[in-house]
């Protein structure tokens, strides 16, 4: 198992927004939680990449616990976020925010021609975009920087959340894709959506997330064909 | 748009001039220029000299001491857009390090100044390390309680004579044929000036390494830079310590210039005005912020002549620049690192969708 939460509270002051998750990720998976907004999926990446503490529970990565341990050494182990809302470096230009990406690996100089290729590979776009400023990009461009950033560090486990935000249908499918192509290669996937259709169909398994609970745990594919997931997430249901 | 485009031009183009200058040009360059500065006490222009203040006093005090505390600063507030309004204390604790020592022990001023700019980046990292996981305002709220205590923390204890504060701070020996007395600015002036190349030259460096890209990207987004690895408080309280390094070597100069200090110097209106000339060269821009300073500091001093309403003029001219250039006199680019390709990259910016 690549990573594993156990009993995950996490609280915003008084409010608990995680309200005992557990969620298991296992080796080359796509792993996806769906759910409502204020569902906690959010909160979940940023509790997993350690943005925000722990209450209880723990969080196993690679057979080590760490929950206690601060963001920026579990991005040394190979956990990668590409964060909510396209993160990006806005005053840099793109091949800045990517060597960002690597800013603590080892062989850094050595790697970077080769990961750089990688990235260009998957997203031609950002390699005709590679001395914008960041702040220029569009909503598609700036999430596949985001994307395309995480994996400078060559993560062992991604963690993507909402991708899909504020993009065009073309888009969407197009960065689908391209999660789908990574995940081939290799690199294991935890993937929070709202667009519950695109990230099901991908997906291997999935989480349904309600108000800080897991409300269901399923196949992926099982859960596209689940009448209740329908109605509350894919919008079919009823009919 | 053409107003805009005629805005950039002066630091664009030197900056373009310099990237395309073959090495002999720069370093000849800047051999003038660093000559120029050593040689700025022996200017006496109408246009530049004081009416009512001593020029080559106030080369070292205010301008040069303002100029040095505003680079310090710009690491601090420009670099890694931390905002501290506490930033006199660490002036004030190299002032009284000078003074202390200076009087109570037999060390001079050359063995006073490494142990003055240690205290003062110790001082840094104990405000440091605890507050600066505080952000934004929390954290100019708590500088600023610092930057008081300090000051009142001189003021309560008699041992360093309290209000009355400290006199008979002895001058820094001989240096070769430059005597260092009250009488003589300017020596005091070159040692500033000295320290402040030295400073531009460190900053420069870090700015265009590791340090730097870390900075920025603490400025730009402070979650996603630990998100790349960035150990964000490691790099912030080092912005904060080295900060409080350049103002406590201030602090021990200008202790041993002036010769008597009292609490009362360390005012809140330092920092403030300090913060103003970051500002108002252009946060984050080396060269906007010394510009910045130097006018700031010198500008009061130029038009003493006008004697009361001098500070309303002041004040005047300052709100009268900030609404015309909010971004500061030479701010800093909008790209942060020179990129020879950069006015194509902007144009095919523009007809981005497509």
């Amino acid at each position: 198992m690549r990573l594993e939460i156990k009993d995950l509270h996490v609280h915003y002051g008084k409010i608990e927004a995680i309200k005992g998750i557990s969620v298991t990720v296992n080796e080359g998976e796509i792993v996806t939680l769906i759910g409502a907004n204020g569902a906690g999926k959010t909160t979940m990446l940023k509790t997993i990449s350690g943005l925000r503490p722990v209450s209880s529970g723990q969080i196993i990565f690679n057979g080590e616990d760490i929950s206690k341990m601060p963001a920026h050494k579990r991005a040394d182990l190979g956990l990668s976020q590409a964060p909510e809302g396209r993160g990006i470096f806005i005053g840099m230009s793109v091949l800045e925010n990517l060597e960002m990406g690597k800013y603590n690996r080892k062989n850094r100089k050595a790697e970077m021609n080769e990961d750089l290729e990688k990235v260009f590979h998957l997203f031609p776009r950002l390699k005709e975009r590679i001395s914008q400023v960041g702040g220029t990009l569009s909503g598609g461009e700036q999430q596949m920087l985001a994307i395309g950033r995480a994996l400078m560090a060559r993560p062992k486990v991604l963690l993507l959340d909402e991708p899909s935000m504020g993009l065009a249908p073309l888009m969407i499918a197009n960065i689908f894709n391209i999660i789908t192509e990574i995940n081939k290669t290799g690199t294991t996937i935890l993937l929070v959506e709202q667009n519950a259709q695109q990230a099901l169909q991908r997906a291997h398994r999935a989480y349904v997330l309600e108000v800080g609970h897991v409300v269901k745990e399923a196949k992926a594919s099982d859960l596209l064909n689940d009448p209740a997931v329908r109605a509350a997430y894919l919008g079919t249901g009823a009919h | 748009m053409a107003d805009k485009k005629f805005r950039y031009n002066v630091r664009d183009h030197a900056a373009e001039y310099w990237e395309r200058s073959p090495k002999w040009r720069r370093v000849c360059l800047s051999i003038s220029f660093i000559a120029f500065f050593y040689a700025l006490p022996f200017l006496n222009n109408p246009l530049i000299n004081t009416p009512g203040s001593d020029f080559q006093s106030v080369l070292f005090y205010p301008v040069g001491m303002y100029v040095l505390m505003a680079i310090g600063l710009n690491i601090v507030v420009g670099k890694s857009g931390l905002l501290d309004l506490g930033y006199v204390a660490f002036f004030a604790i190299g002032a009284y390090t000078m003074a202390i020592l200076g009087t109570h022990t037999g060390l001079n001023f050359w063995e006073i100044l490494p142990i003055g700019i240690a205290l003062a980046m110790f001082s840094g990292a104990l405000l440091g390390t605890p507050t600066l996981r505080l952000r934004g305002d929390y954290l100019a709220i708590v500088t600023l309680g610092f930057g008081e205590i300090v000051r009142i923390v001189a003021v309560n204890i008699e041992a360093i004579g309290g209000p009355r504060g400290i006199a008979g701070i002895p001058t820094p020996p001989d240096f070769f044929n430059a005597k260092f007395t009250i009488l003589d600015p300017k020596p005091y002036y070159w040692v500033l000036l000295t320290f402040t190349l030295l400073i531009v030259w460190m900053v420069r460096r870090m700015a265009a390494r590791r340090p730097g890209r870390a900075w920025d990207a603490i400025r730009q987004d402070d979650d996603v830079a630990q998100l790349m690895g960035v150990n964000t408080l490691k790099y912030k309280v080092w912005a904060f310590v080295l900060g409080a390094a350049v103002a406590g070597a201030g602090g021990v100069l200008y202790a041993s210039q002036i010769l008597s200090i009292v609490p009362d110097q360390f005012n809140l209106n330092v920092s403030i005005l300090i913060l103003a000339c970051v500002v108002f060269g252009g946060i984050g821009n080396l060269w906007g912020v010394i510009l910045g300073a130097t006018l700031l500091a010198f500008t009061p001093e130029r038009i003493r002549f006008l004697s009361q309403p001098r500070i309303l003029v002041f004040g005047i001219a300052l709100v009268v620049m900030m609404n015309l250039r909010p971004d500061g006199i030479l701010p800093k680019k909008k790209r942060e690192h020179f990129d020879p390709n950069w006015h194509t990259v902007e144009e095919s910016g523009e007809g981005e969708i497509k």
